[in-house]
């Protein structure tokens, strides 16, 4: 989100006091000092994770605060993941299993490649998945892996915190 | 005086229980490090040698090169045993201050090391072993009679082969809370893996290639299924947590459904598929996992590696030699001077 300041003291804390209010999660404040909007107000950058519900509230008061909201970038799918399965991905109808997990609402499946050598061996596909959270992330590997299980595919996932490696 | 000094002259008498590749990369590793163990003034003594169907005695020390030999030209050590039963017998007349146990393992019953072993320390021996087995089922049975006995039992060997893991978890880590361990822990495993992803081979292939290498055995299931990996983790988990956890609580999926064009897809996008074996204090799981290719856990060849999560240490990655008769000896090797050590200082009351 995108935020305008007056270049007074107290300002930042009426912008962000809303966000923690409506129970969001501040994950990163820039202050841009040194630039001036044509208004003459200081720009801000405000990252936060907050319930969908609470979205339109937490704007409504931040504008009640006397502060300009200049612009609001939702990214509703944050969290991510991605495993690979083995089998008869193919004949045992990919689309339902990717219906299993977009189907839990939270999370869906947003990348997928596949390889499939000849009609006699089994597929390969390596499929990432995204969620709005941590737990939603987890529901949706639960429900891959029982899916998966149901239809005799072996499910490989990352290891955890591969990511420090990266 | 330092405390090696201290010790010099002392004898430690040994017996070896088990004559295959283990115990006979053990005297080896005695006779090549000879000058090296008196310069340290240690004085090792091999008193019994005893082979599933033999026995040679010798309270003077047994010369190692000829054991070797007869046991080469004979398949057997010594002279043959009415009772079957060597071990036994090497209890009940050989006088000595440690046994090794490297008897072949068998990781359903644990015998006959579980016996051997829980006899030694009834005996008053302390125990050096490269044997699995019984760890998996009696891992709290075996350290609380050693405890209840005031005798050392190291088990080193018995995980990785030459990797230091289970002494680096007691000691160097003590003090720590091991928060998780994970690790490529078979070799075999990790060779097929790391030859179908390089070669484009398929499992069944790259699976032929190692039996002719003789990485993997004739019968390859104890590697390929993850019934070997289950097995170390379980002696992991039990070292971190001193859980009494068994091989029936490891959930395992094994190699033999990855696909070379699996391999592949991973590698397109930058990771690579390793046996992993994960340790919590509530969780343990052997399983075909997807490792960034610069993870140190994407290791190549029949290496072992694994990677201890810690509270105070953080991150520590150790890796080695899986496998081998003279690595695992190493290994034994170690533990035996440990206790050495540690014997002779109570023995002659210093500190």
């Amino acid at each position: 989100m995108d935020i305008e300041l007056k270049d007074t003291p107290g300002q930042l804390l009426l912008a962000l006091q809303p966000i923690s209010e409506m129970g969001g999660n501040i994950q990163s404040v820039v202050h841009c000092h040194d630039k001036r909007t044509p208004r003459g107000t200081v720009p801000i950058h405000v990252v936060f994770e907050v319930a969908k519900e609470g979205l339109m509230e937490i704007i409504r008061r931040i504008k009640a605060n006397g502060v300009i909201v200049a612009r609001v970038d939702e990214r509703r799918l944050h969290e991510q993941t991605f495993v690979m399965l083995i089998g008869h991905i193919v004949h045992t109808d990919i689309s339902e299993t990717i219906d299993a997990v977009d189907s839990t609402g939270h999370s869906e499946i947003v990348d997928l490649t596949l390889s499939m050598p000849d009609v006699k061996r089994v597929s390969s596909a390596f499929m990432v998945i995204a969620a709005d959270s941590e737990d939603s992330l987890a529901l949706a590997l639960n429900v891959l892996r029982a899916t998966a299980e149901d239809k005799g595919l072996l499910v490989i996932e990352p290891i955890k915190d591969d990511a420090i490696w990266m | 005086m330092n405390e090696i000094e201290e010790l010099s002259g002392l004898s430690f008498r040994i017996s070896i229980i088990g004559f295959g590749a283990v115990g006979q990369g053990l005297a080896k590793v005695l006779l090549s490090k000879r000058e090296t163990l008196q310069r340290m003034g240690i004085d090792i003594r091999v008193v019994a040698i005893a082979d599933s169907v033999s026995l040679l005695k010798g309270s003077e020390g047994i010369d190692l090169e000829k054991a070797l030999q007869a046991k080469e030209v004979s398949g057997r050590v010594g002279e043959e045993i009415d009772t079957g039963d060597g071990a036994r017998e090497v209890l009940e007349s050989v006088e000595h201050d440690l046994m090794v146990e490297a008897t072949p393992t068998d990781i359903r019953s644990g015998e006959p090391a579980l016996t051997h072993i829980l006899r030694a320390l009834a005996s008053g021996k302390h125990v050096v072993t490269s044997n699995k087995g019984p760890f998996i089922h009696n891992h709290a049975t075996l350290i609380e009679t050693a405890r209840k006995n005031d005798l050392m039992l190291r088990y080193e060997a018995t995980v990785g082969g030459a990797m230091p893991i289970i002494n680096l978890i007691q000691e160097n880590l003590a003090g720590n809370t091991i928060e998780r361990i994970e690790g490529v822990l078979n070799g075999t495993c990790n060779y097929i893996l790391t030859r179908m992803a390089d070669e484009r081979l398929d499992y069944q292939h790259a699976l032929l290639e190692a039996q002719e290498l003789g990485i993997a055995e004739a019968d390859p299931s104890y590697d390929v299924m993850g019934i070997d990996s289950a097995s170390k983790l379980v002696i992991l988990a039990n070292t971190a947590y001193e859980n009494d956890a068994t091989f029936d609580d490891v959930k395992i999926t094994g190699i033999t459904e990855i696909t070379p064009e699996a391999l592949e897809l991973a590698e397109k996008n930058g990771y690579t598929i390793r046996l992993i074996g994960e340790a919590t204090r509530d969780r343990l799981v052997v399983a075909p996992k997807l490792v960034s290719k610069r993870h140190p856990l994407a290791i190549r060849g029949t290496l072992n590696i694994a990677t201890i999560h810690t509270d105070l240490s953080k991150t520590i990655t150790v890796s080695g030699a899986g496998a081998g008769s003279i690595e695992t000896a190493s290994a034994i090797l170690s533990d035996i001077i440990h206790i050495y050590k540690r014997h002779e200082i109570k023995k002659g009351g210093g500190d």
